[in-house]
């Protein structure tokens, strides 16, 4: 299988000392919808600035599809597709003309990028909109046209800082199809986002970074399976003073007197949960996981490597 | 055409469209303004005050500073284009597009002087069609007048790369026109012969690079000048080989776009 993206003892000093990264090293393969996970400042971004030439490197070494972006700078950017976290388009143009301006710069003839153009705009419902300024845009719509900007030179990698930051969950939901189904056709997808039920739900193989280190590289589902516990929030009828005790042993908290949070280790059943509960006459009206499974274990992983969310 | 060539050549054509669109779109701030300074300058210092004054060279005072207007609006809207452009690219992060492209830094260099040329050449011709509402325009020599429009500005247009890559706020971009250009253009012989200054005063105006172009240009206009044309060619030359030079050595090292 070809490696679309490696990355070999990769550190980055800025110019106040601050070490951003401290000798990273991930592989990803071509295909693959892959998440770098991190909380704020653990150098994510940095990584992606490395790899798409928008921050130098101290030390270290990156392929694209085996070039390295050093010595075969033209060829590796050819592959890579970016949309960044902040908007870096002119605000002044037409969306329009934003998109086929970076055709422009990939050396795109504008015959071949004005289908691509429209293909790209229709498909994530910005073709109304093409000749209206970039700024005129909503948040969203500027989010999806840095997309439709990305792909216009159908790059094999794509990389998304942050793709959906602010965008409603309907959108939200509509642009993982959209990036799926980019993915599905042969892109290879790197993807970082604050988001973990999008991680979970997009991602095959996830990374995290924590301090300028990756601290776990695994396949998803391989790490979903080192999570030992979860935590659950049980809505019940009763009027409750104090966090009921069980016997069983399961941790429970009082979130107010209608709201019950209980923490269940990863082999044990909710059976005993409930059957104690209702032994003591509590009614449960509905349950719901605290926080999505990817999120839990992040937060433990993070927590574990010693940063203070 | 290598496909690399041609790559390269659709990259170039896009930046140097995208920066005609952009001074095109914004015609009322960028190509309209020196229309009337210009109109201004010939109808004060060419009608009213310089038909009270003696030819200088042989030509009346109206014709004698043509040449020199011309170049000023010439050096400041190439310089102006750069310099807006680029540090607007730079503050709203669009520079990144390029950067991350597959284009040479060369070639995004040559693209933003192209702009800047193509915009010095269009209020150039403008305020030659001014100018004719006003005098008569003599042209000596073409392909003399049309190459230091032409060198003029690229060089401007590089000096205001590099006043871009240095900005760090919308004022910065103003200072170097404000207080060094506009004081430079006064002083290189827009106006005067440098024949007319004291002794010591003509040593010190030969430091000044518009001086230069100016007097070449006016030779291309009206046969006459205050210097010697190969070194005028020289020394225009030698700045825009420093300052491109200078400007390349900025983009490669990302100074003020690459942390």
């Amino acid at each position: 299988m070809t490696t679309a993206l490696k990355i070999s003892e990769l550190k980055k000093v800025y110019n106040n000392n601050f070490e951003a990264l401290k000798g990273i090293n991930l592989e990803v393969q071509q295909g693959d919808f892959f998440g770098l996970l991190g909380p704020n400042g653990a150098g994510k971004s940095t990584t992606i600035g490395i790899i798409t030439a928008l921050v130098n490197k101290t030390a270290g070494q990156v392929e694209v599809f085996g070039h390295d972006i050093e010595e075969n700078a033209m060829a590796a950017r050819r592959c890579i597709g970016l949309v960044p976290q902040e908007f870096n388009f002119n605000q002044f143009e037409p969306v329009e003309e934003v998109v086929l301006n970076q055709a422009g710069y990939y050396g795109v003839p504008l015959k071949e990028a004005r289908p691509r153009c429209e293909w790209a705009l229709k498909s994530l419902g910005l073709w109304e909109k093409r000749r209206n300024m970039a700024r005129r845009l909503s948040g969203g719509m500027k989010r999806r046209l840095m997309i439709a900007r990305a792909l216009i030179h159908k790059p094999k990698l794509l990389i998304l800082d942050e793709p959906t930051a602010g965008v409603d969950i309907e959108l939200r939901r509509s642009m993982w199809e959209f990036l799926k189904e980019v993915n599905t056709k042969g892109t290879t997808i790197i993807l970082t986002t604050h988001y973990l039920e999008e991680a979970e739900q997009l991602c095959r193989n996830l990374a995290i970074i924590d301090q300028g280190k990756i601290i776990e590289n695994a396949n998803t589902k391989t790490l979903l399976n080192k999570l030992n516990k979860e935590t659950f929030i049980l809505d019940v009828k009763n009027n409750l003073e104090e966090a009921p005790q069980l016997s069983c042993g399961y941790p429970t908290r009082l979130i107010d007197p209608h709201c019950l949070e209980v923490e269940v280790q990863r082999e044990q059943g909710l059976n005993p949960v409930f059957k104690e509960l209702n032994d003591k006459g509590i009614e449960i009206l509905s349950m719901r996981n605290k926080a999505n499974r990817l999120e839990e274990l992040f937060l433990d992983l993070v927590e574990s490597s010693g940063t203070t969310l | 055409m290598s496909s690399h060539g041609q790559t390269y050549s659709i990259a170039f054509l896009t930046i140097l469209r995208k920066e005609i669109r952009r001074f095109a779109r914004i015609w009322i701030q960028t190509v309209f303004p020196p229309v009337i300074t210009t109109a201004l300058y010939f109808l004060i210092f060419g009608k009213m005050i310089g038909s009270q004054l003696a030819p200088i060279d042989g030509y009346a005072y109206i014709d004698y500073i043509v040449p020199g207007l011309i170049m000023m609006g010439v050096l400041t809207n190439s310089y102006g284009n750069v310099v807006s452009s680029f540090y607007g690219a730079k503050f709203g992060h669009y520079v990144e597009e390029m950067m991350i492209a597959p284009i040479p830094h060369s070639l995004i260099l040559l693209g933003y002087v192209a702009g800047g040329v193509a915009r010095g050449l269009v209020v150039g011709i403008i305020v030659t069609v001014v100018a004719a509402f006003f005098t008569d325009i003599h042209l000596h020599n073409l392909w003399v007048a049309l190459s230091v429009m032409i060198l003029t500005a690229i060089m401007f247009s590089l000096g205001g790369f590099i006043n871009a890559v240095y900005a760090n706020s919308f004022d910065d971009i103003s200072i170097i026109p404000t207080f060094v250009l506009t004081p430079l253009t006064y002083l290189g012989g827009v106006f005067y012969s440098i024949q007319l200054l004291p002794g010591i005063w003509q040593d010190i105006s030969m430091f000044n690079p518009i001086l230069y172009i100016v007097n070449a240009f006016r030779y291309g206009l009206l046969g006459v000048s205050d210097i010697d044309l190969s070194i005028a060619y020289s020394i225009i030359i030698l700045f825009i080989a420093v300052l491109y030079g200078f400007s390349l050595y900025l983009l490669k090292k990302g100074i003020g776009i690459r942390t």
